[in-house]
């Protein structure tokens, strides 16, 4: 046992040179070896004693740190005059000299100017002794009888100070021993500047700025001291833009979340209680916009839909329920006939975007119904423009979310009588979107389960967000494609011909091959407007959203050749000159690039099967 | 007496032994008177006699008969067991000697020598010549027993005189290494038992090398030996280590407590005798010596113990308290509560309840009747000690204490309480001490920059009484004069009582709260009233640090502990101690008192537990087992347990009325500083220095051993290793040690200690 304290149980005497240094300090000029020896040894053994009689002082005063006290105490005990004005500032205040062969630990001693002493300002009194207790203990003889709780559920009583005021830092000290009470935390003046730079650039007017702040967001791996801030911030906004209809600012707002979402250090669970409720205020919330007949606010209970069942997806437990108890949101208000379209539409947004295991039970049951409904307003009297825009909206959307789950699900003769006769109104469209879905799946079967990148025209707001979406999906896991901001996959909705083309922007697609020089290639991807796709269109039918890529680089046949060991990194570069905004509009697609582009998620596919998880809508 | 060990000897031993009584030195004459009855005794005068073996017997039959006047029980039963002696054949013997006056013409002799004997040996114990055999020995294992009675601190020369003899110091290590061979190579059961003899045969080698001025091979052995010693004694080898010289043997604490108290080992006969028969084969006379001069060897008949048996009763600076000092009966049962009627008027707070009056009742009846019908026959008289007249504020108390009770929260493992925990700022680690009143409404804490400072807990604040000439003022016949007398002007909600001139290291409250204690460095026990928030008293006796205080639970007597290594008795009206408490080796770190104010806890640096009797101040048990410095005790509410912890983090459980240990708690990883039962003793509270509060399931831990048979001759027991079943919860605090826990009589937790920030 022990063999390893051995070492430490030898016992240690001082160096005789010490001795002789401490004899020549008090006069004593030659001192004979021996005698040193004999001195060193006396005082190293007084030296022990003394430290083993401090050290139990130490343990009375329940300290683990040795103080000059303790010593001072055990030298009383030894009827030895304890040392006088010994202060040190430092733990250790020794300092090592040598020279003329001699080695010295000795202890600096200053003179000190008493006049110095006498004029300096007094220090700062030290704050009194305080006792803090839990306030809940102040009634500790009130009659009522104190509730035996467990310490786990021990309500958080309000803390009160007794005596003076403590300091901020000491406070701190925990109160309830196992409750740890959620601390903001002081941020530090850099912190404070970002975070006032980063909120303002989100909900300002610049659209690159927002777009670099929120790409800090996503991004960043420090965040999370700010992480409070930044949910109370969106709650805020939320709650204050509802109100008042402004949906840009929830767009944005939106997108914060997006991007907080996307940052794989931040850990968001903590915060749900405050994010989950804004999101879907922006899903179900009757009006967003001053003018619900002309604003689309549509896209943005789309994405917001999409922000929810995302986090459905990465928060939901057994314990939190998140998922079955957004659902059984979405499906009362759904049942209820006095929703009102927008609702409606949020609710069955919210719903489809959550798997299609949700659509079947809960949508398809509901489209006779719906059906009938949209039926009353589109064939009924004439009513208000918003009602009709509304239903129309709701419409599509069931289509849209409806056709590939039935496409899936029912067995194939596709027979408008059939489907009129099982989904009512609805059916006949439902018939043709199926057609086109299966016609569609059967031609992504054909081009080896591709996954299309399809690349839609922005809408300048929105579609960076989705854009986002898209990015999110991939910083899940660890992608090497990452997609930038403002490339875009399917915006679900084309948008109104009165935005302007959003500018080009060139992407850098590095392909580094083992062994092979790494390429580079710039491919400036940007999109116009395909005219004629604008409602009929389902979405990632690759003959209605082509997208239109120009490589700049002319070496594509290095691209597109199947490297399975190549890699994509793809960057953007957001345009800064307006010369290739003008460029891009007007380009003209090339066959190979969406081609080259599609094999590089392919091979990005093949090593990472889950990077790419953009299904078509 | 000494006639009687030279009888079987030549002249020229008693010629011999004359200058070794003389060199004693400590009385000449009494030595000479007996060597004067030696002379004349017809013992001697009889050469070699007819039937010497027959003489032997008398001799031995002599010798016992001393003996037992003198209540050496021990050592009767050694020189029985030594001579093969029955008790019938001694007390045939004696009764054939006296009343025959026959045949061999010694046997009438045999009476009007002991008396003789006894009479010089009364005289001068001290004066007995030690020489040859099993008799002998004997005498020496009582010899420095008696010098601790004689003399509380030994002469250090005396003490050390006993190292005068010496071997060849080069062969004390092939000593030493021929026995480790040895034990090494017996049995597993036997060298449990016989490995407790290393650490004293070390020590003991070690310091006889240095007093012998053999530097170097002091420090070859040490080297070579000390990294074999259990590692639960290497505070005691850090000591050990640092003495070289003779010159630090005077004054060195560890070695006089070494000295002066013989290290007790128990073994079981088997393994004693396997260690006779080696030590005798070799001639290992060394060894032997020490042995014989050092150690004290308490043979039990049994199975040899397992080595975690001994290893959990091990550690004690001086080995295993003697079986027969834990023999003595306590009375651990609680005094009878007195009759209190509980006053009619109490019903008004209780009317708005119909229901639970009846309850109520019901439960007095059940908690007091049970108590005041029924005496414990384990509790000691009522009048045993003088306990102070109950004054009707005490009484007021007890029926507030009574309506408390009845609202108390019955714990258990699934019950478990609410911890409060009172956090000290600003106290910049000078918090060394924290009491609450019972009924928790005063917290006072002891600092190290001297001042004490009480705080009230509740919203009414404290309050001086008013000076003499505003009382003259005061109408006396007045209702509420009670409160009148108090000065609103100082009400406060702490006050702070300057006094002492050193760190005050434990303070207590009086039960009737009018009293605060506090014990300092500067070696006094003030007594402060709480009602002027003035000094009172200060205790002085204790030279040196007093580490500890404790209010009786009757009031009027405390006790106190301090690094003279005694605990005190006091009476608050007494300038002086009533009682002495010595034997401890080293400090007194802790002290407790009995519920039933009969007996008092002490916990030491010598890492046993003592367990006194107020009465006539015995030391009633010895409880061995701690690996480190006590600094915490808790007796349980029931006193028939006892807790303490040390500085190694482990709390261990005791049965007083057995002197046993009874359970180990392991889990925490310091200092234990505070202990404390539950009001109904179902669970125990450890507060530590590694932040943390412990609760562990006490009733579980005594269920368990009670079922276990105690009557058992040997009374080892057999400790379950269950502390992770029987800790209920671990409560961590962020950065503040734990100095004190405190039960409210509802049950509550409180806990207490100053947030450190570094």
């Amino acid at each position: 046992m022990a063999e390893e304290r051995r070492q430490k149980l030898c016992s240690v005497i001082l160096p005789t040179e010490s001795m002789k240094a401490m004899a020549e300090s008090v006069g004593v000029g030659s001192l004979q070896e021996e005698s040193c020896l004999a001195l060193s040894e006396e005082v190293s053994y007084r030296i022990k004693e003394i430290a083993q009689d401090a050290l139990k002082f130490m343990h009375h005063g329940k300290r683990r740190k040795l103080t000059t006290g303790d010593i001072d105490h055990a030298l009383k005990l030894k009827n030895v005059e304890p040392l006088y004005g010994f202060q040190s500032q430092e733990f250790i205040p020794f300092r090592f000299a040598s020279g003329g062969g001699r080695e010295l630990h000795f202890y600096e001693e200053k003179e000190v100017d008493l006049s110095d002493i006498i004029n300096t300002p007094l220090p700062r009194v030290p704050l009194d002794v305080s006792l803090k207790v839990p306030k809940e203990q102040q009634k500790t003889d009130s009659t009522e009888p104190l509730k035996a709780v467990k310490p786990g559920q021990e309500e958080e009583g309000s803390i009160q100070t007794k005596g003076q005021g403590a300091n901020s830092a000491e406070v701190k000290g925990k109160e309830k021993m196992r409750m740890k009470p959620r601390s903001t935390h002081e941020l530090s003046v850099e912190q404070q500047l970002y975070y006032k730079e980063i909120t303002e650039a989100c909900v300002g007017s610049c659209e690159a700025k927002r777009a670099e702040a929120l790409q800090s967001i996503a991004t960043d791996p420090g965040l999370y001291q700010m992480l409070p801030r930044f949910s109370t911030f969106i709650s805020e906004g939320v709650r204050v833009n509802v109100v008042q209809n402004n949906l840009a600012l929830l767009i944005y707002l939106m997108r914060m979340v997006k991007a907080l979402m996307d940052n794989p250090t931040l850990y968001l669970e903590k915060y749900l209680h405050e994010l989950i409720p804004a999101v879907v205020t922006c899903i179900v919330s009757k009006q967003l916009c001053l003018r619900p007949d002309v604003d689309n606010h549509w896209a943005l209970r789309d994405f917001a839909a999409r922000l929810m069942a995302q986090s459905c997806k990465t928060f939901s437990t057994t314990t939190n329920n998140i998922q079955s108890r957004i659902t059984k949101t979405f499906t009362k208000s759904l049942l209820d006939d006095k929703t009102q379209w927008t609702t409606r539409y949020g609710c069955i947004a919210g719903l489809a975007e959550l798997g299609h295991d949700v659509i079947k039970t809960l949508i398809i049951p509901r489209l006779s119904v719906e059906g009938a409904r949209i039926k009353a307003v589109m064939d009924g009297p004439v009513v208000s423009n918003i009602d009709k825009i509304g239903a129309d909206h709701v419409q599509s959307l069931l289509l849209k979310h409806c056709a590939c789950v039935v496409a899936k699900t029912r067995p194939l003769p596709d027979m408008v009588d059939q489907y009129k006769a099982d989904y009512g109104y609805l059916g006949t469209m439902l018939c043709s979107h199926v057609v086109k879905a299966r016609a569609q799946a059967a031609f992504q079967a054909q081009t080896v389960n591709r996954t299309t990148l399809t690349i839609t025209q922005p809408r300048p707001t929105l579609s960076m967000s989705q854009s986002g979406l898209s990015a999110s999906s991939g910083s899940r896991t660890p992608s090497i494609i990452k997609v930038p901001s403002s490339l875009t996959l399917m915006s679900t909705r084309p948008g109104t011909p009165t935005q302007p083309s959003p500018p080009a922007t060139k992407y850098i697609v590095m392909a580094t091959s083992a062994g092979a020089a790494s390429t580079q290639q710039v491919i400036t991807l940007s999109s116009s407007q395909s005219g004629s796709s604008v409602t009929s269109t389902v979405p990632s039918t690759p003959t209605s959203l082509q997208p239109l890529v120009k490589l700049e680089s002319g070496t594509t046949g290095a691209v597109s050749g199947p490297r399975p060991l190549q890699k994509y990194i793809v960057v953007s570069l957001p345009s800064s000159s307006s010369s290739l905004e003008n460029k891009g509009s007007g380009v003209i697609p090339s066959s190979t690039s969406p081609i080259s582009m599609e094999s590089a998620v392919k091979l990005e596919r093949s090593e990472s099967p889950a990077a790419n998880t953009q299904s078509p809508h | 007496m000494a006639a009687v060990q030279d009888g079987p000897m030549e002249l020229d031993a008693e010629k011999e032994a004359k200058p070794e009584i003389l060199s004693d030195g400590t009385s000449n004459l009494s030595g000479n008177t007996a060597s004067g009855t030696l002379s004349s005794s017809p013992l001697t005068a009889a050469p070699a006699g007819g039937a010497p073996k027959m003489e032997d017997q008398q001799t031995l039959i002599a010798v016992l008969q001393f003996l037992k006047r003198n209540k050496l029980s021990e050592s009767v039963e050694i020189l029985r067991r030594e001579a093969g002696l029955g008790e019938h054949q001694e007390g045939s013997q004696a009764t054939d000697g006296s009343g025959g006056g026959k045949g061999d013409g010694d046997g009438g002799d045999a009476n009007s020598l002991l008396s003789r004997v006894s009479i010089t040996s009364a005289a001068a114990p001290q004066s007995m010549p030690v020489k040859s055999d099993c008799i002998i020995n004997i005498f020496r294992c009582d010899l420095p027993f008696m010098f601790m009675l004689s003399e509380d601190q030994p002469d250090v020369s005396v003490v050390l005189s006993a190292y005068s003899q010496q071997g060849d110091p080069p062969l004390y290590q092939v000593y030493y290494s021929g026995l480790k061979n040895f034990i090494e190579s017996v049995l597993d059961c036997h060298r449990a038992e016989l490995s407790q003899l290393f650490y004293p045969l070390f020590v003991h080698m070690y310091l006889e090398l240095v007093y012998n001025n053999h530097e170097t091979e002091a420090k070859a052995f040490f080297d070579k030996f000390s990294g074999d010693q259990e590692c639960y004694y290497q505070d005691d080898l850090h000591i050990l280590c640092g003495l070289t010289k003779k010159e630090h043997l005077k004054g060195n604490e560890v070695l006089l407590d070494f000295r002066t108290s013989r290290f007790v080992l128990h073994i079981s006969r088997d393994s004693y005798q396997l260690l006779k028969r080696h030590l005798q084969e070799r001639h290992n006379n060394q060894i032997w010596n020490i042995i014989q001069e050092h150690l004290y060897i308490d043979i039990f008949d049994g199975m040899p113990r397992s080595k975690s048996q001994i290893d959990s009763m091990s550690g004690s600076l001086a080995g295993e308290a003697k079986r027969e000092v834990n023999k003595a009966k306590v009375f651990y049962g609680l005094l009878k509560e007195p009759e209190i009627e509980v006053p009619l008027d109490d019903e008004d707070d209780e009317a708005e309840n119909e229901e639970g009056k009846p309850k109520k009742k019901k439960t007095k009846k059940d908690s007091l009747g049970s108590k005041s019908k029924k005496q414990d026959p384990n509790a000691p008289q009522q009048n045993r000690i003088p306990l102070p007249e109950l004054k009707d504020s005490d009484k007021l108390d007890k029926i507030m204490y009574m309506k408390e009770s009845t609202k108390r929260i019955r714990l258990g493992p699934e019950n478990l309480p609410s911890i409060c925990f009172y956090t000290f700022l600003n106290a910049f680690q000078g918090l060394t001490a924290v009491d609450f009143t019972d009924d928790s409404s005063l917290l006072a804490g002891g600092f190290a920059d001297s001042t004490v400072r009480v705080w009230s807990v509740t919203p009414k604040k404290l309050r001086k009484v008013k000076s003499a000439g505003e009382l003259n003022v005061i109408e006396k016949e007045s209702d509420d004069v009670l409160e009148r007398i108090m000065d609103e002007k100082t009400a406060s909600e702490s006050k702070i009582l300057h006094g002492h001139s050193g760190p005050v290291y434990g303070v207590s409250f009086s039960p009737d709260r009018n009293y605060l204690l506090s014990s300092s460095e500067d070696g006094t026990v003030r007594l402060w009233s709480l009602q002027t928030f003035t000094c009172l008293v200060g205790y002085k006796g204790h030279n040196y640090p007093v580490w500890d205080t404790h209010f009786s639970p009757f009031g009027y007597y405390f006790v106190s502990g301090g690094h003279d290594r005694v605990a005190r008795l006091w009476a608050t009206d007494h300038y002086q101690p009533l009682r002495i408490f010595a034997g401890h080796l080293a400090d007194v770190t802790c002290t407790r008192f009995h519920p039933n104010s009969n007996y008092v806890a002490t916990g030491s640096t010598d890492r046993t537990v003592r367990l006194w009797d107020v009465l006539n101040a015995n030391c009633v048990r010895i409880l061995t087992g701690h690996k480190g410095p006590i600094h915490s005790l808790a007796f349980s509410p029931n006193g028939k347990f006892l807790a303490s912890g040390s500085t190694d983090g482990r709390v261990l459980l005791w049965d007083i009325g057995h002197g046993l240990m009874i359970g180990e708690l392991k889990g925490h990883t310091d200092t234990i500083y505070a202990l404390k039962f539950s009001r109904d003793g179902e669970i125990l509270a450890s507060g530590s220095m590694d932040n943390t509060v412990r609760l562990w399931d006490s009733m579980k831990a005594f269920d368990e051993v009670e079922t276990d048979d105690f009557t058992a001759t040997t009374g080892h027991i057999h400790l379950p290793d269950n502390s992770q079943e029987l800790l209920l919860g671990m409560y961590h605090s962020k950065s503040t040690p734990v100095t004190h826990l405190h039960f409210t009589r509802r049950n509550l937790l409180l806990a207490a200690g100053a947030y450190n920030s570094q």
